[in-house]
């Protein structure tokens, strides 16, 4: 078939290198869309696009267990919550528009701040020297590694993290109670 | 595989601007919303280090309980949202000014 013979033909080296650019422009672009947008629905659902994204960074980086916990905690907890969130506290309704609009402050602050920081960060990445770094890398699944590293050497930090988890949970549904009126 | 180099600039781009959004927005949540991608920035630079570590994997694990971290914390921050709003009828932070003066 010419179909296979093509197939075998192609440079995966590219084609990893091209899905990557793609993941990082979704990335950007969903954050992007979140900086610049005044309708926070708009911005929730940005945030969504940029998780997926950071999800599939996560799978070329050979952390498939990180890129399902992203999808599953952030995408399925996280911004859920924030979306309660905003629908829970938005103002009174004045009119029959159902958008929430919220304007922006100091957009010098934040320019004059953000830009000198990715300025140093960029000098910094291109002036350290990295290939220090070995390059054997195995591919494979990591859970197996992950989960045997979290019962043997990070049991401790494990069983703190449950923990905290769990009190905070206790502390965020006590907190947000409603005072009963004695 | 990919280089370093890509993963590095890419959560360089996405920290600053997290940091921007977190600057810039007026409401609460969106703030929330900054940090979080602050967060995830931070972790895209934990995992493209931990694959030059095969063996031990600790930069995913630092990833995994920066994950833990990030849910817990914005559980809170959203009931402390809730309890503003509560109050004030209003969670935009300019109009939060109470400690003013």
């Amino acid at each position: 078939m010419d179909l296979e013979k093509y197939i075998q033909q192609i440079d995966w080296q590219i084609v990893r290198q091209i899905s990557f650019y793609v993941f990082a422009a979704i990335t950007i672009l969903g954050a992007a869309i979140l900086l610049f947008t005044k309708n926070v629905l708009y911005g929730a659902y940005s945030l969504l696009v940029a998780f997926l994204g950071v999800a599939g960074i996560y799978v070329f980086a050979g952390a498939d267990f990180i890129a399902v916990t992203q999808i599953m905690v952030y995408v399925g907890g996280i911004l859920v919550l924030l979306i309660f969130g905003i629908m829970l506290t938005r103002k009174q309704k004045t009119s029959t528009d159902n958008r929430i609009l919220v304007g922006h402050k100091n957009r010098f602050g934040a320019f004059i701040v953000a830009i000198p920081v990715l300025t140093a960060y960029l000098w910094v990445i291109f002036n350290a020297n990295f290939n220090i770094l070995s390059k054997n890398t195995s591919g494979g699944a990591s859970v197996k590694k992950i989960g045997i590293s979290l019962m043997t050497n990070y049991v401790f930090a494990f069983e703190v993290i449950g923990i905290l988890l769990l009190v905070a949970l206790v502390g965020a549904s006590y907190i947000a109670l409603k005072e009963k009126k004695v | 595989m990919i280089d370093i180099y890509y993963y590095l600039i890419l959560s360089a781009t996405l920290f600053s601007i997290g940091l921007a959004v977190a600057i810039t927005k007026q409401n609460a949540i969106l703030v929330l919303m900054g940090i979080e991608l602050m967060l995830n920035a931070v972790n895209i630079n934990l995992v493209a280090f931990s694959q030059y570590d095969p063996n031990h994997l600790q930069g995913q694990m630092f990833a995994i309980f920066v994950i833990v971290i990030a849910a817990a914390e914005v559980t809170i921050a959203l009931a402390i949202a809730l309890k503003i709003y509560d109050y004030f009828k209003n969670i935009d932070l300019k109009e939060l000014n109470q400690l003013k003066n």
